[in-house]
């Protein structure tokens, strides 16, 4: 007890002596660019993201355009890969892990009780080399020969001795965006270890947390492995080396086993910290703690640790051995087991609850839905002989923006608008939230759902124009498209009213919120948690 | 009444679009072999388990949304962990897996036993064309999309089949069983043909194996599935499944007919070929083979493909001309089409290149050219 005394005593010396320091307040540009605020560095990503999110929005209607019809129309087949390719990195890169790792940023210090995150000067270098990062990924659209046109997936050898040179700044854009989330990663685990209240044990930690931290390591442990694959992509092209081309000894295939050592993961680090988000918010809508805290932590580490086994069930055919088909359909069936648990916890969460249904609510709930409904199609992508039907056509196209849009961004919709007034200070206004919710809602099931039909139907992904009998649900699907894309500026309407003024938010806006950051004012000032606080 | 104006038409316009779209089936296809038929049977279990589990968990949720709501005033219960509850939904998943599991390994077993074939094809994808070679047979031909580049362009009315047509079709046996090996001369291609629920890559320099019997005669289509470049889009399959006794004698009428052509060949060494023929030909093969990259205008796509407008080899150097066209070009795009081309069209295209788009070197290349490189390569 008294060495704790001791410990805030010596705390609230070291805040007298630098508070000198923390009143250096650049104004302007310059605040942003020399940021160390974890509140700063969350904005700063948070923006970023939705820019991006825009900007591959935009490239996805050029797509949606072009298959409006059977026929080449608006654009040529060679730039219509480079933007099925740059629509990808620039959603998985440039959208989802930004926006999550904004989140973080703003909610991890502020729900374990610490008063920033552990590496403030790394955390603002992991954000602004990004938009360069990006810059040059964008960049390399106007060279001659034109940008990336080989999938996000980059499959060798279409993306070395058939690429364009364009692929140089790809790699090197590549490598900056690894590094900046190897960077954000490191923060986020050092942070969560050393920073969290004296109080705030493991088994108290909010999900949020527990699901990035493990998030985390699962960033850490792969995209050095993304870094080497594009590395080697970079040396076969230009440097002579043969990793990848049989002529050399190399194996195309060996390229497709790196890549998806590493891309397995990376779709668990898109879906994990959703996992968090919405086990937060639905008890808080329910008024009713979450079922099961424990087996949630558990599950989520288990998928964790399942994803890193499971990689091959993109490949089943390249002609993998019979042995090794089935040993990654039956490692890829055991995910359902977790997930399902998933599920189940939030069901039971909601049942007997008293449920009431803001727009935060109401994104998570359809979220529990859809991400389900991905959840069901990737059970039956993980069967290999129905799989060698499916691959590569729609029907993983629909799988996975299920998982990923009506998944992964929904879960950040929700968690803008259930932190939104904590950020701002203001509610934002329902109304408009609300149109927003059932804009996307019916607009995303017009775009996604009827893609399931098209893939069974035989239509392959990554073409830009189809045969007769497609043209009328790619009509349709078009249509979800242009709406779906229109309702997201709706989302832009609602954070800048909010931003400006609205009505006052209160410290803890959601009757059944819990947790640290509910402790402190809203908007929440730009430090907090300066001596940690006490927890429950 | 505002929302209603907004609904009906909407309403209308997806039921007149759910009307226009039922030419297209809405589920897999059952596919014409056994394997295919046990995919499909496979499909619909793994479809009718998630709907019932989809069925009870939305159900749950969906109750629960609608009586346990705050409106209707109820309390929160504070109920949380159930160790019973907590084993009993991961047990129960994990016994369905089994169920599934079990039928999904059988049929695979199935699907990758490809011994004992009857006849056996070689499959290769190049960029954006299959080849094939009857292994058993001395018969070897190109299969490349057949829909008019007009039709495209929206220029044309589109046909039936539009590029899901090829000019020479794979053509096999009934109630055979087929092996066919697949393999590619540049990127990575799929051969895949939903009705036999035959899907496999074609890697370069590797062998990848598959199987088919097909019970029934007919024309059965695909494309390629694995991206494989600028025209992707436009690499259909096309297999037509003939009667044995059919297909014996379709095998023996283009045995004869390839036969002839390398006669014929033979006996254009010592023909001397007018321009106006040379050129004539050129630009038809040019059109259909080359443009895709060079493009029409031969101005090639800058950063992608070189130009051959004005290009120093081709104002030049006839040898090393002949020598990338007969070959390719190691390390890049540019493939060999000494195999798919004639001599004739190999010496009229070169010819063509030479000669069009103000490349006026008023060269001709004849056939015997060719030859004389392909005999220095030997």
């Amino acid at each position: 007890m008294t060495s704790m005394t001791e410990q805030n005593d010596i705390a609230a010396q070291q805040h007298d002596e630098t508070n000198e320091h923390h009143h250096y307040a650049p104004k302007g540009i310059m605040r942003w660019l020399l940021t160390t605020n974890h509140k700063d560095i969350g904005t700063l990503y948070l923006i970023f993201a939705f820019t991006m999110f825009l900007v591959g929005g935009a490239m996805a209607m050029v797509i949606r355009a072009e298959l409006f019809q059977p026929g080449l129309q608006l654009v040529d087949p060679n730039f219509f890969n480079q933007m099925t390719t740059v629509h990808g990195l620039i959603m998985v890169f440039g959208a989802v892990m930004p926006a999550f790792t904004g989140l973080a940023n703003w909610m991890i210090p502020m729900m374990i009780g610490a008063p920033d995150m552990a590496l403030p000067r790394m955390n603002n270098w992991s954000f602004w080399i990004l938009p360069f990062a990006f810059a040059i990924l964008l960049g390399s659209l106007f060279m001659e020969g034109g940008g990336p046109a080989f999938g996000w997936t980059f499959y060798a050898p279409l993306s070395t001795t058939y690429s364009s040179d364009s692929t140089a700044l790809f790699v090197f854009s590549v490598h900056i965006m690894g590094i900046s989330s190897i960077m954000g990663a490191i923060n986020v685990i050092v942070t969560i270890v050393n920073l969290r209240a004296p109080d705030m044990s493991w088994m108290k930690l909010p999900l949020f947390v527990w699901t990035w931290l493990i998030t985390a390591f699962l960033l850490i442990a792969v995209m050095p492995v993304l870094a080497g694959v594009v590395t080697m992509v970079l040396t076969d092209k230009y440097f002579g080396t043969s990793f990848f081309d049989a002529a050399g000894g190399g194996d195309p295939v060996m390229f497709q086993h790196i890549f998806w050592f590493f891309g397995h993961p990376e779709v668990y680090i898109m879906i994990l910290p959703s996992f968090g988000i919405v086990s937060a918010i639905i008890p808080a809508f329910a008024r009713k703690p979450l079922f099961g805290y424990a087996s949630m932590v558990y599950a989520t580490a288990s998928i964790a640790g399942l994803s890193f086994i499971v990689w091959a069930h993109h490949m089943f055919t390249t002609g993998m051995p019979l042995f090794g088909e089935l040993f990654f359909m039956y490692c890829t069936m055991l995910i359902a087991v977790p997930t399902g648990v998933k599920v189940f916890n939030w069901v039971a969460t909601m049942w007997r609850g008293a449920m009431t249904f803001e727009v935060p609510m109401l994104f998570a709930l359809a979220f529990v839905v859809l991400f389900t409904i991905g959840g069901f199609s990737g059970l039956m992508l993980a069967i290999t002989p129905v799989d060698f039907q499916y691959h590569d056509t729609y029907f993983v196209v629909a799988h996975f923006h299920y998982v990923l849009v009506t998944g992964a961004i929904f879960s950040i919709y929700a968690a803008a608008y259930y932190w939104l007034p904590k950020w701002t200070g203001h509610m934002f206004n329902e109304f408009w939230a609300k149109m927003h919710f059932w804009c996307s809602l019916v607009s995303v099931n017009v775009l996604f759902f009827p893609m399931h039909f098209l893939g069974l139907a035989g239509m392959p992904r990554r073409i830009p124009d189809y045969a007769l009998q497609f043209a009328d649900v790619n009509q349709i699907v078009s249509i979800g498209g242009f709406a779906f894309g229109l309702s997201q500026l709706l989302f832009v309407v609602v954070v800048v009213k909010a931003a400006r003024g609205g009505e006052k938010a209160a410290a803890k806006p959601w009757e059944g919120a819990e947790g640290l950051e509910w402790t402190v004012p809203s908007p929440a000032p730009y430090h907090t948690f300066e001596t940690p606080p006490a927890v429950k | 009444m505002y929302l209603a104006k907004l609904v009906v038409p909407c309403l209308t316009l997806l039921a007149s679009f759910a009307s226009k779209a039922n030419d297209m089936p809405l589920n897999l296809t059952k596919g014409v072999t056994d394997i295919s038929d046990r995919v499909y049977d496979l499909h619909m279990t793994i479809f009718y388990i998630c709907c019932i589990i989809g069925f009870l968990v939305f159900g749950v949720m969906f109750y629960s949304i609608v009586r346990h709501r705050k409106s209707r005033g109820v309390k929160p219960a504070n109920f949380h962990e159930s160790t019973k509850i907590e084993l009993l939904w991961t047990a129960i998943p994990f016994v369905i897996l089994i169920g599934m599991a079990i039928p999904a390994t059988n049929t695979l077993i199935a699907m990758e036993n490809s011994d004992d074939a009857d006849l056996t094809v070689l499959v290769t994808g190049s960029q954006w064309k299959w080849h094939y070679r009857y292994l058993e047979h001395d018969l070897e031909y190109y299969s490349v999309l057949a829909t008019p580049r007009r039709q495209i362009e929206n220029k044309l009315a589109k046909g039936q089949n539009y590029l899901l047509e090829v000019d020479r079709p794979l053509v096999i046996p009934t109630n055979t069983k087929v092996r066919f090996l697949m393999t590619s001369d540049d990127v990575i291609h799929s051969w895949w043909v939903p009705e036999f629920a035959v899907k496999k890559d074609a890697n370069p320099g590797f062998i990848n194996e598959a199987w088919t019997n097909v019970p029934t005669a007919g024309i059965y289509r695909g494309q390629c599935a694995e991206l494989c470049g600028k025209d992707h889009g436009f690499m259909p399959v096309v297999v037509i499944a003939k009667e044995p006794e059919e297909f014996q004698s379709w095998l023996a009428s283009q045995q004869a007919e390839q036969q002839a052509k390398q006669a014929e060949e033979q006996r254009l060494l010592a023909l001397q070929m007018p321009k106006d023929e040379l050129m004539d030909l050129g630009k038809r093969t040019y059109d259909q083979f080359c443009a895709a990259c060079h493009q029409p205008n031969g101005q090639g796509l800058p950063g992608m493909f070189p130009a051959l407008k004005g290009s120093d080899m081709v104002m030049t150097d006839a040898a090393a001309h002949i020598d990338i066209v007969l070959y390719g070009k190691a390390g890049t795009a540019m493939a060999g089409f000494g195999k798919q081309l004639s001599l004739k069209e190999l010496a009229a295209v070169v010819t063509y290149e030479r000669n069009a788009w103000g490349n006026d070197t008023g060269e001709l290349i004849q056939a015997a050219d060719i030859e004389a490189r392909r005999k220095a390569a030997m």
